[in-house]
């Protein structure tokens, strides 16, 4: 006999893709990013930044600029009630510049003023008198023994090798090549923009901010302002993309300080070209690679040297470094290796985070290497990649044996199973190379192929204590949840109440306000919050739901163990009685805060070993790109992925990371790069940093591979970097093999991004005329 | 600041002669990206909005002149859209390789010209077709080829009191094309651009180089050479006198290696578009048949 069961579905829970909740104000143009709160009686606070590369300051004249009338307030390194420097690792970056100035756009001064215009006509007036000092603008020089040092704590921030089994052997098959990576920018479409209130007594301050970490950027600010934690109170304003360039302290000190100096509100925010000044960059590098292989194809030890320039600060380079070199096999199986790696200080911009964090430099180099030892072993890239492919249980160079799921070789059969994209015949120009350039037919076009793998470590890694926090409020039958996430655009937001509805059966959820009022969730970054914030709210919810379980449990006598949430109903399993969770609550107020921790990791030894990562994400990317050899243009046909995300919390949203991540991945690969000369950006504004725009983003194929991982707080994996990752490699090494099918030439790209007179180089062999 | 919205040319001269410093504004996609890099307006600053205008923003055909006369306000995407635009294909393709959707709506011919970037996409175009300029002032008026009138990088002759009223257009029995290089398929400032008209009537060829020099270079010696070495009968030319003149066309050029590109690749590009584009023309002329 059967019987009909009624069974309650949750709305917009998990594995859903509701709505965002600030999606439709986002597309209607009605969305508050930080850089729209405009308090009436805010003053406007300006920064003075260093036009010196390396120099002495001998003085600092702020007269003129005080005797303006409408100029509130002036300070400089002098003003600095607290510690005079920040920082997110080693607090080496000073608050304003005062003996010695490191680059070109390090902040000197800053002034507020009842207006802009105003505030700018005062910082022109400030008089700073500097004595140039010699710039040390070359990485390889700065590490260089003898090599001058140009801050107190020297030039190599960290300097780091990973030693692992026997780092003497040799393989039948040897390729080497040394890669070069240009400097790259978030280019966040938010800038940077805070406003601070001071108290009326000048003890504390409210900073509303568009950041990633506002626990941390709360402890920055108030030791550099000499408060207490409690007296400086962050809230998160809206904010417009981050992507690693919000996880430095920018303008908050500033704005804070100037607020506590003139007793009003004062509002900062930079334009393009200041945010080019105003944030860390990913890190330019060199690495050189040696890969040894059985004349099968089988890795057998990898050599490498990793230099990446930090520019003047230290800001997070020490931690992106041990992230390059703990990558440096990719995801294979390597039982030897010998890798160094070092990141200086030079008197270029100051580097730090960026999606992909070391790995994308990392990545860029062993993919081209895996492409060389395939095309040397005889192999195709996807034969050589299957033969080496790494498995859970497999020995990472660290000697941390990796317990993630590591469905590698899914990746790489998944997307050897995409249908290929159609050829450019009867393609209208602007499809082609050079778009609306009108540069190209299709006789001229070669189409390549490439492929590209990655590993990427998720979380904080190297003992630091990575946590998160929330809490859920129950009360009328609707849930709150506070959290000090912050939202940058990644959707936490959307799953942080998809889970609530899930784990508690109730649809009502509301997002508390984001500020500094609950405990710290750690840094939107590392592809950590769906992990640990989602851990956060997974844990909070379940906690209110096993207090739920008791009420119901006390109300009805029956079994609290033998309850459990199905849809909108509390269903007692043992007797199939099904009450509707509203009912339940009614009248029941819960309030629960939990601090969730993935487990514990530990600082690398000097010789690079030990378990210094918490867990790993998969993924791999086949291009398609049509290119014009001869005028080195190209376009970008199709990118296939097949990503290991876990569980897909909110599928919508894992495509979203997905198409931006490459879109960013395809930036680093054809046109993004920050060119520095003497130490000065040559192209600091979007007039000519290039980002991709539609016309250069091509259709993205996503087959996301489900196998949610043990580990993993619901399953799943964080899915933002690692398509910003392998795209990149992916792209060139279909650029790679379009320059052979047009011209024969094995030569290879070894730069990002890839420049025009590259691919001709490399097709036609030196220097076309 | 003052901003002034006249209605009539007229009223634009009257207003320049009594603010000479003053700064016509068209569509405002190269004043505000100035504006915004300087931090705005010096506040006595006057400016001169043109949008009113609307004799600016016409276009007429003369076919007995065979000009095209089109106002300085026509914007790319009315260009675009213009029903004359199979003659003057050169402009209309370069109008096509403006910035985006939302730049070609507003920007415009005049201040394209006036501008004067040796990356002018219109300018280019316009260079290649001999385009003359009609400017007025309170005073006067006068014409002048576009060739003369840009004088450098960004540097014009245009008096303080002169508007640029019209472009006068030659049409061109023949063909033409613009084609320009950028690292980003679109929203690009051109590395190199390059148009060529097939004069069928004149048997001459024009050549224009934009971005490889400080002002758009005319390649005269590829233009006689490739001039002479078309058979115009046939429409077609040798592999090595097309090579020859598209060399030619690479050696007047005298670009710089900056932020964008490197001198080299410039040359380089120059060489391979001009080559691409006579040849296309060639087939094109061919394929249409002896008209
Ligand atoms: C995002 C972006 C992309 C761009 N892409 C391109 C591109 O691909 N190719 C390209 O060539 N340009 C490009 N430009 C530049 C610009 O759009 C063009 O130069 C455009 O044609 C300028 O026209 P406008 O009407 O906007 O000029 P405005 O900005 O209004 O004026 C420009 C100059 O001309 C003067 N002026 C205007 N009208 C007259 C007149 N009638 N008489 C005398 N002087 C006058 C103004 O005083 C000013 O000095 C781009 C600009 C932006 C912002």
């Amino acid at each position: 006999m059967s019987q009909t069961i009624t069974r309650s579905e949750i709305r917009h829970g998990i594995g859903s893709s509701p709505t965002r909740p600030d999606g439709a104000a986002k597309a209607a143009g009605e969305y508050a990013f930080s850089s729209d709160l405009f308090p009436d009686e805010a003053l406007f606070g300006v920064t003075l930044r260093s036009p010196h590369q390396h120099a002495r300051i001998i003085s600092i004249d702020t007269s003129k600029a005080l005797a303006i009338a409408g100029v509130f307030a002036v300070v400089t390194a002098d003003d600095v009630p607290g510690k005079a420097t920040y920082g997110l690792i080693a607090s080496d970056q000073p608050v304003f510049a005062s003996d010695v100035v490191r680059y070109i756009g390090e902040p000197v001064a800053a002034v507020a003023a009842i207006d802009e215009e105003t505030s700018r006509r005062a910082c022109a007036a400030i008089v700073v008198v500097y004595e140039p000092l010699e710039p040390l603008v070359d990485a390889e020089l700065a590490c260089q023994e003898g090599a001058a040092s140009i801050h107190p704590d020297g030039n190599i921030i960290r300097h780091q090798h990973v030693l692992h089994g026997d780092p003497t052997v040799k393989g039948d098959v040897v390729v080497e090549h040394e890669y070069v990576i240009g400097m790259q920018d978030q280019a966040f479409l938010g800038l940077e923009a805070a406003v601070a209130f001071p108290d009326e007594d000048g003890g504390g301050v409210d900073c509303h901010v568009a950041t990633q970490w506002l626990h941390e950027d709360r402890a920055q600010v108030a030791a550099c302002l000499g408060l207490a934690e409690e007296s400086v109170r962050l809230t998160l304003g809206g904010v417009g993309g981050a992507f690693g360039g919000r996880e430095d302290i920018s303008l908050q000190v500033h704005v804070c300080l100037l607020a506590l100096t003139c007793g009003k509100p004062v509002r900062m925010h930079y334009d393009r070209v200041e945010s080019f000044l105003g944030h860390v960059h990913r890190h330019p590098a060199k690495i050189w690679m040696r890969h040894h292989a059985t004349s099968d194809g089988r890795l057998v030890n990898i050599e490498a040297r990793f230099l990446f320039d930090g520019g003047a600060y230290a800001s997070t380079s020490s931690a992106v470094l041990v992230n390059a070199v703990t990558h440096t096999q990719g995801p294979y199986q390597c039982p030897n290796a010998v890798v160094e790696g070092i990141v200086v200080r030079t008197n270029n911009l100051p580097c730090g985070a960026m999606r992909g964090f070391g790995v994308v430099q990392a990545c860029f180099a062993h993919e081209q290497q895996m492409d060389r030892l395939a095309e040397k072993c005889g192999l195709s890239p996807l034969e050589l990649r299957r033969r080496n492919a790494m498995h859970t249980g497999d020995t990472l160079v660290t000697g941390q044996v990796v317990e993630s799921v590591a469905p590698v070789t899914e990746c790489i059969d998944n997307l050897a199973a995409l249908p290929m994209p159609g050829s450019t015949v009867g393609t209208h120009s602007y499809l082609l190379p050079g778009g609306a350039g009108n540069t190209t037919r299709s006789d001229n076009v070669h189409r390549g192929v490439g492929w590209a793998f990655a590993i990427k470590n998720l979380m904080y890694s190297e003992g630091f204590d990575d946590f998160s926090s929330a809490r859920c409020r129950l009360e009328d039958g609707r849930i709150t949840l506070k959290f000090a996430t912050a939202e940058v655009g990644q959707g936490f937001i959307t799953i942080a109440a998809q889970i609530a509805r899930t784990v508690l059966g109730i649809e009502a959820v509301d997002l508390d306000t984001i500020d500094t009022n609950v405990g710290s969730a750690g840094s939107t970054s590392a592809s950590r919050q769906t992990w640990m914030s989602g851990g956060a709210v997974d844990a909070v919810c379940r906690v209110v739901r096993e207090r739920i379980f008791e009420h119901h449990a006390a109300a009805s006598g029956c079994n609290p163990l033998a309850l459990a949430v199905e849809g909108t109903d509390l269903v007692d399993t043992t007797t199939s009685e099904r009450t509707p969770i509203e009912e339940v609550v009614r009248g029941l107020t819960i309030d629960e805060e939990v601090v969730y921790r993935h487990r514990a990791t530990v600082h690398l030894d000097e010789r690079g070993q030990g378990n210094c990562h918490t867990a790993f994400a998969f993924v791999g990317h086949r291009a398609v790109v049509d290119v014009d050899v001869e005028l080195g243009l190209v376009r970008v046909v199709e990118i296939a992925t097949a990503q290991d995300v876990g569980r897909a919390l909110n599928p919508l949203s894992v495509t979203g990371q997905i198409e931006g991540g490459i879109a960013q991945g395809l930036g680093l690969a054809l046109m993004e790069e920050i060119i520095q000369e003497d130490g000065r950006i040559k192209n600091p504004s979007f007039t000519d940093y290039l980002i991709p725009t539609i016309a250069d983003m091509p259709p993205v194929v996503a087959h996301l591979i489900e196998i949610p991982d043990p580990q993993a707080p619901l399953g799943a994996k964080g899915v933002g970097e690692p398509p910003t990752i392998s795209s990149t490699p992916a792209i060139i090494a279909a650029i790679n093999d379009a320059i052979v099918n047009a011209t024969g030439s094995t030569q290879k790209i070894h730069r990002v991004p890839v420049r025009p007179l590259d691919i001709v180089e490399a097709a036609y062999g030196g220097t076309a005329d | 600041m003052p901003v002034y919205l006249p209605d009539t040319t007229e009223e634009v001269l009257s207003l320049l002669a009594a603010h000479p410093n003053a700064m016509l504004l068209a569509g405002g996609t190269d004043v505000m990206v100035g504006i915004n890099h300087q931090h705005g307006l010096r506040q006595e600053t006057s400016i001169i909005a043109l949008r009113n205008v609307s004799e600016l923003s016409r276009y007429t055909i003369d076919d007995t002149a065979s000009t095209i006369s089109l106002g300085a306000s026509v914007t790319w995407t009315a260009l675009e859209e213009a029903p004359f635009v199979e003659r003057v294909r050169c402009l209309a393709e370069a109008a096509r390789t403006v910035g985006s959707r939302q730049i070609r709506n507003a920007g415009t011919i005049g201040g394209n010209i006036a501008t004067a970037s040796p990356a002018g996409d219109g300018v280019c175009a316009l260079v290649a077709l001999d385009a003359q300029l009609m400017l007025s002032s309170a005073t006067g008026s006068r014409q002048i080829a576009l060739t003369d009138f840009v004088t450098g990088p960004k540097r014009t002759s245009r008096a303080d009191n002169e508007v640029i009223t019209s472009v006068e257009v030659p049409i061109v029995k023949g063909w033409q094309s613009y084609a320009k290089i950028g690292v980003r398929n679109a929203m690009v400032i051109s590395i190199a651009g390059v148009a060529v008209v097939l004069n069928t009537e004149h048997r001459s060829v024009s050549i224009a180089l934009g971005s490889v020099g400080p002002v758009i270079i005319r390649a005269t010696e590829a233009e006689t050479a490739l001039a002479q070495q078309i058979d115009w009968e046939r429409c077609s030319i040798s592999a090595d006198d097309l090579d020859d003149g598209a060399r030619l066309a690479a050696t007047a050029a005298s670009p710089i290696t900056d932020h964008r590109s490197t001198a080299a690749y410039r040359k380089h590009a120059v060489q391979v578009l001009t080559k691409r584009l006579v040849q296309r023309g060639l087939r094109d002329l061919a394929e249409r048949g002896p008209s």
